[in-house]
Parts: structure tokens; C-alpha cells; sequence
């Protein structure tokens, strides 16, 4: 039963369509890889799944809800879908527990210190226990991301979207949040993964889809993607991404 | 009488001083009270048009738009004479310090909502979208992530344009407001001597001398690094 | 309504004062003429002085600079106009207004200047100086431009506040626009006049305030 279900998803910017009619569904527990040019609508087809680009056709199904239906309570349902994004986008004036109990307090409505506790496991969960009182700015970029990913994980999202969590960081700081995201799976979590670290998706991805000018071309399993592509383009662009 | 003699005699005679110094005072007192007042309405309307105007409602960001522009380009005597000596015609009486307080807020949340404006504009869309990312709505991402970022992007050239403004209480004397010029003037009318003026002058540098260091201090200090 | 009209909007009124309020537009535009380049030069001056290496000079030019910024023009023009003649020394109007303006005017720009200055990173002035430029052609053709490109929005948007400071000398019955509107005003008994004048100045500055907005956003966006 998938937890997700996009059918016929189309997105337009004024004339240009960006995402050609989308068919992807998605198993609880299940880790999905995205990969594919830039470009490609890979970014576009993540935020139009919680709304923040609206679609302009085709429909989503998320845990039994129609995500582009207007009776849906957009608020309520993105709580239930964790985002983590390429720049972070940490609130620079909180501090690394502000920044994952901001939610937690205005939407959830909970005291401050049931906010506290849930957000100071969120961060023990990402290996940050000894930043809670830091800002931002006295983070490393990897501890950054990891704030941003307890940030997600405090609302006890049903899936997390990850738009290229990685690719911001320099090459040391990438295994921390890797580590992480690793854990995450291992705890069952339901993930959507725009990354080109390859070997990640290798040992960790349930499946993986290549995404080019707004279509879907291929999808499988990591090692038929990587190893034995069918399609002139997906082996392609898996070539560039090996050398 | 050499000239200097005559120049402490005519700027600093020490029984005037004595004489007038509670007037002076008086009007410090005045003076703090209407500057504190303007500080205050004058900022909290300005952030309160700027958050309006991120709503973007078309008639109501007109008007907002409009407002600052004219408060902007008016002087603000214009506005004090016009409104103190034109009201009474149409039968609405205001009291002097009322005048002033109103127009300097007027002009001082016009320049407020323009540097608060200028602070949600230039917040990244990520931090909207993050924060919408995880459940919450327009104005709650405006109140706690947007405005806080807004704000402190605005302290320093509010803190100089803020006090540039308070300053102005000093055109109260025009309409009759008891502040420190006006008492200092009222003073020297009846003295003929010019220390109460010199007196009056001294008052505001001694008031104001701090606030302006601590302007200057902000300004260096508060130089923000983004995250 | 119709009593607020006769009040504000009188045209008649308004027609009738209308050369008067123009003469004094006129004085107004003059006086800004003195103004604004002597407190433009009287600026650059103190920006220099205050970042001059001597301690004594930046230290005493700073105290000046804010001393300035914490009198109100109004307080100084009211002590020069009408303080300085009882110690035998009487300027004229003229004078007086503009000394008032300059002592407060330059002060502002000054510090606009040195923030622009200070602005120019130290790499500038050393890769000038080493192609053999000497520091004053060094600030004229290096430093200064780039100084005045990154606060050209402030530099602009005081020059407002200096055509506007200009209506502060009507309280000492200098024939500017607002005295103009106001003697105006207490002849007709009507408001019509400084209403005028209102129109008048922002006329006069709406433009010069739409252009603020534009340069602040250009360099928001460098
Ligand atoms: N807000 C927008 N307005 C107009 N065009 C947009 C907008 N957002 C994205 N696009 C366009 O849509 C296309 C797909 O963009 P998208 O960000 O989804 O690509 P991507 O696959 O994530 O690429 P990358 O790997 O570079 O992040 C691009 O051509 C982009 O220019
Ligand atoms: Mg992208």
C-alpha cells in the first residue's frame, strides 16, 4: 500500500512545463532516489509534493488525502511531510533548539518545555545534544543540515523530501549528514532523496528513478540503474556521474 | 569689558543660570516625554504598515505606499503648521504637544515601514519556505521568522533616522509647546540675555550627545552575519 | 464636507496667493542652492578629517561631527539668529540660515562620506598607492568614486532632508516657501495656502524620494 501516490503530475512556469506528466508512488518505509540533469525538475516535483509550487495538473495522494484538493488543510498536511533544503534555510536569529521547536510551539501548540524535550531528542537523534544553544552562524555546514533535519524530524513527519542535502557542503563535512540520513532509514522512515551521491543511493536506496526534461525515463532497483541502464540517456548521464 | 567678559556675560551669566535652570529642566522633561511617544507609536505604525504591506493587498499597499511617500517628502513643519492651525477651522481641536506627537509619528513610521519593508524583502525565500515547509502559515512565518530577521536588518539606519526625528520636537516651539526651546526662548524674551537660549542648546546636546554616540555604536556594532 | 473644502482646498485662495507662494518657492530653491554644495564640500571635509591618522584631529572632528548631530538645527539657527546679537555680532538673515544649515548639513554628509570611504576596502588604496598614485590622487580617482557609488542612496536621500530642513527658517521670518504659505494663511484666515505649499514641496521632493527607493534597492541587490 503506498503511502504516496503522484499520478499525471504536470507544472508549468508561464509557458515553459517543467514537469511533462509524473507517475511515481511511493511505499511506506521505502527510500526513493531521484536523480537526473540539471534542470531536469527534480526541485519542482519535490515542492510541488507539499505544495510549495502549485501543480498545475494531475494529483497527489498522501496518506489518503488529495494533496491538491482546496478543502485540504495545507498546514496540517505539511507538518506530516519534513522538507530539507540545499541552503538549509535555518532562521539565523534562533538558536539550534529554537530553530527545531518554532513548529513544534506555533502549530502544534505545545508548552514550551514538551516542545524542548521533543526538540533536544530530535537533536540527540542527529548528534547535535551539545548545540542546542548555538546559532546558526557558530554551526559547521553539515551540523547546519543536521539542525535542519531534526527541524524536520521534531513535527514526526510521515515522509521526509530531501532536495540535495548534500551538495552544499564540502566533501568532509558530507558523511555526517549522510550518517544521518542512514540512521533514518534504518528506523524505517519514509524518504524522498534528490542527492547524486552515488554511493549512498547504492547501499541505501530501495529504488531509484532518473528524472529528464520533466519526464520520468528510468526506474529500478540501484544496481540496474547504475549497472545495466536501458535507456541511451540514463546511461549516459550515470557515465558522467562515474568518471 | 574685554570681549571676553562680555561674550560669558552675554552666553553664560551664572545668575541667569541659577535663575532658569528649573524652566529649562521643565522643559526636558517635556521634551523626553514627547520623544519617548513618538519612539514608540512612531516605530510600532511602521512595522505595523510594513507587515499590512507584506500581505499584499492591493488598495491597502496603495494607501500605505502613498502615506510614506508624502511623510517622506513633506516637511514636517508643513504638516505641524498645517494641522495645528488648520484643524480648528473645521472645528476639531488638538492640543499642541498632540499635534506634534501625531505628525513626528506619522514621519517617523514612514521612514520605519520603509526600512522594515526593505527587511522582509530582502529575507531569502528559503526561510519562508522552510518555515512553510513545516506547517506554518503566512502570518505565523512573518511574526517569528521573517519580522525578527526584518527588524534587526533595520537597526542601523533606523537608530540615526529615529533620532534625526526626535530631534524634531524642537519645531513644538513653533505651535507653543512648553518644550526645552520653547522655554529657553520665552526666557531670553524676558531676560534680554542670551544665556537661557545657550542654556536651552545646552540641554539638548547633553541629552542628545548620548544617544547619538550610542547611535554610532550600533551602527559598527551591529553588523549582522547571515547564517 | 463643504466647510473642510472652503477651509483646505480653496481654490480661489489658492489662486490668489499663488505668485506669493512662487516667490517664495523661488527663495527656497536659493537657499538650497547655498546649501546643499557647501554642506556637500564642508562633508567631504570632515569625512577626511575624521579619518585622518593624526587621533587628535579624527577624535576632536568626530566630538564636532556629533555635537551637530545632537543640537537641532532649529536650536542652532534660533541661537545664532537671535543669540549672536546680543553679543553685539549681527548677521544677516542670510548668514545666519546658512551658517545654521551648514553646521548641521555637513555634519550628516560627513558622516555618509566616511561610511563610504570606510566602505572601499584597505586592498584599494594599496594597490593605488603602489602603482605610485599619491593619496590625494589616490581618494579623487579610486577611493572617492567607489565611496560615493556605494552610499549614493544616503547621500540622496539627505539632500531631502536638507529641502526640508530649508522650512525650518521661517521661524526666523526668512521668506522662504513656508513663511510665504503661512503669512499667507494668516491674512486669508484659511488653510488653503500652506496646503498649497505642502503640494508644492512634494512636488518638488516625490520624485527625488521615488528615486531613493530605487537606488537602495539597486544597491540592496550589488
Ligand atoms: N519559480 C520558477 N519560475 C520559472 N521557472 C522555474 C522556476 N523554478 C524552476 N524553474 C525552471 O524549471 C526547470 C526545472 O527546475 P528545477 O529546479 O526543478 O530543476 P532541478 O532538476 O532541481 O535542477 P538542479 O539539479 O539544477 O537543482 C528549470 O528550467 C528552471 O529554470
Ligand atoms: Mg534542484
Amino acid at each position: 500500500m503506498p503511502i504516496l501516490t503522484i499520478s499525471g503530475l504536470r507544472k508549468s512556469f508561464g509557458t515553459t512545463e517543467v514537469l511533462k506528466g509524473i507517475d511515481l508512488s511511493v511505499s511506506n518505509r521505502e527510500l526513493v532516489f531521484i536523480i537526473g540533469p540539471s534542470g531536469s525538475g527534480k526541485s519542482t516535483l519535490l515542492r510541488c509534493i507539499n505544495r510549495l509550487e502549485e501543480p498545475t495538473g494531475g494529483g497527489i495522494a498522501f496518506d489518503g488525502v488529495e494533496v491538491t484538493d482546496r478543502s485540504t488543510d495545507l498546514n496540517a498536511l505539511r507538518r506530516s511531510m519534513g522538507m530539507v533544503f540545499q541552503s538549509f534555510n535555518l532562521y539565523p536569529h534562533m538558536t539550534a533548539l529554537a530553530n527545531v521547536t518554532l513548529a513544534l510551539r506555533k502549530v502544534l501548540k505545545k508548552s514550551r518545555d514538551e516542545a524542548d524535550a521533543i526538540g533536544r531528542e530530535a537533536l540527540a537523534k542527529v548528534g547535535l545534544s551539545d548545540k542546542t544553544a548555538s546559532y546558526p552562524s557558530e554551526l559547521s555546514g553539515g551540523q547546519q543540515q543536521r539542525v535542519a533535519i531534526a527541524r524536520a524530524l521534531a513535527l514526526d513527519p510521515k515522509i521526509v523530501l530531501f532536495d540535495e542535502p548534500t551538495s552544499a557542503l564540502d566533501p568532509e563535512l558530507v558523511g555526517s549528514v549522510l550518517a544521518v540520513m542512514r540512521d533514518l532509514k534504518a528506523g524505517g522512515m519514509t524518504m524522498l532523496v534528490v542527492s547524486h551521491e552515488l554511493r549512498f543511493a547504492r547501499d541505501a536506496a530501495d529504488r531509484v528513478i532518473f528524472m529528464d526534461q520533466g519526464h520520468i525515463v528510468e526506474e529500478g532497483p540501484p544496481s540496474a540503474i547504475f549497472n545495466e541502464p536501458r535507456e541511451a540517456r540514463t546511461r549516459a548521464f550515470v557515465a558522467g556521474l562515474l568518471r | 569689558m574685554t570681549a571676553w567678559e562680555r561674550f560669558l556675560e552675554t552666553f553664560f551669566k551664572p545668575e541667569l543660570m541659577v535663575q532658569y535652570w528649573p524652566d529649562i529642566l521643565e522643559g526636558v522633561v517635556v521634551t523626553v516625554q514627547i520623544a519617548a511617544a513618538v519612539v514608540v507609536t512612531g516605530l510600532a505604525l511602521g512595522l505595523m504598515l510594513a507587515s499590512v504591506r507584506a500581505y499584499q493587498v492591493r488598495f491597502l499597499n496603495l494607501f500605505i505606499v502613498i502615506f510614506v511617500d508624502v511623510f517622506r517628502a513633506l516637511p514636517p513643519l508643513v504638516a505641524i503648521l498645517l494641522i495645528y492651525f488648520g484643524l480648528p477651522n473645521i472645528d476639531i481641536v488638538l492640543p499642541s504637544f498632540a499635534v506634534l506627537w501625531l505628525v513626528l509619528s506619522f514621519v517617523l513610521a514612514a521612514f520605519a515601514e520603509e526600512i522594515f519593508w526593505a527587511g522582509i524583502t530582502s529575507t531569502p525565500k528559503g526561510q519562508w519556505e522552510a518555515a512553510r515547509s513545516t506547517g506554518l502559515t503566512f502570518s505565523q512565518t512573518l511574526l517569528s521568522v521573517v519580522l525578527p530577521q526584518a527588524i534587526r536588518l533595520g537597526i542601523p539606519p533606523l537608530t540615526n533616522r529615529t533620532i534625526a526625528i526626535t530631534k524634531n520636537t524642537a519645531l513644538g516651539t513653533v505651535i507653543g509647546v512648553s518644550e526645552i526651546l520653547s522655554q529657553a526662548t520665552s526666557a531670553q524674551a524676558f531676560t534680554g540675555n542670551a544665556t537661557p537660549l545657550m542654556m536651552g542648546a545646552l540641554a539638548y546636546i547633553i541629552l542628545f550627545i548620548p544617544i547619538v554616540a550610542v547611535g554610532r555604536w550600533i551602527e559598527t556594532r551591529f553588523a549582522w552575519r547571515r547564517a | 464636507m463643504e466647510v473642510f473644502l472652503h477651509q483646505f482646498l480653496n481654490f480661489e485662495i489658492m489662486q490668489k496667493v499663488f505668485p506669493l507662494l512662487l516667490k517664495g518657492l523661488w527663495t527656497t530653491l536659493y537657499l538650497c542652492v547655498l546649501v546643499i554644495p557647501l554642506g556637500l564640500a564642508g562633508g567631504l571635509l570632515l569625512a577626511l578629517l575624521s579619518l585622518s591618522r593624526r587621533r587628535a584631529v579624527a577624535w576632536t572632528t568626530i566630538a564636532l561631527v556629533d555635537l551637530f548631530r545632537a543640537a537641532p538645527p532649529l536650536v542652532l539657527l534660533i541661537l545664532l539668529y537671535s543669540g549672536l546679537p546680543f553679543a553685539g555680532i549681527k548677521l544677516t538673515p542670510t548668514a545666519a540660515v546658512c551658517l545654521a544649515f551648514f553646521c548641521n548639513t555637513s555634519s550628516y554628509y560627513g558622516e555618509i562620506y566616511r561610511a563610504g570611504i570606510e566602505s572601499v576596502g584597505r586592498g584599494q588604496w594599496e594597490a593605488a598607492r603602489s602603482t605610485g598614485l599619491s593619496a590625494p590622487q589616490t581618494l579623487t580617482y579610486v577611493i572617492l568614486p567607489q565611496a560615493v557609488r556605494n552610499v549614493l542612496p544616503d547621500l540622496v536621500s539627505n539632500t531631502i532632508e536638507v529641502v526640508k530642513l530649508t522650512s525650518i527658517a521661517s521661524v526666523v521670518s526668512f521668506p522662504e516657501l513656508l513663511y510665504s504659505a503661512d503669512m499667507a494663511r494668516s491674512v486669508t484666515l484659511n488653510s488653503s495656502p500652506v496646503v498649497l505649499a505642502a503640494v508644492m514641496y512634494i512636488l518638488l521632493l516625490w520624485p527625488l524620494v521615488r528615486l531613493v527607493s530605487r537606488l537602495e534597492r539597486q544597491v540592496a541587490a550589488r
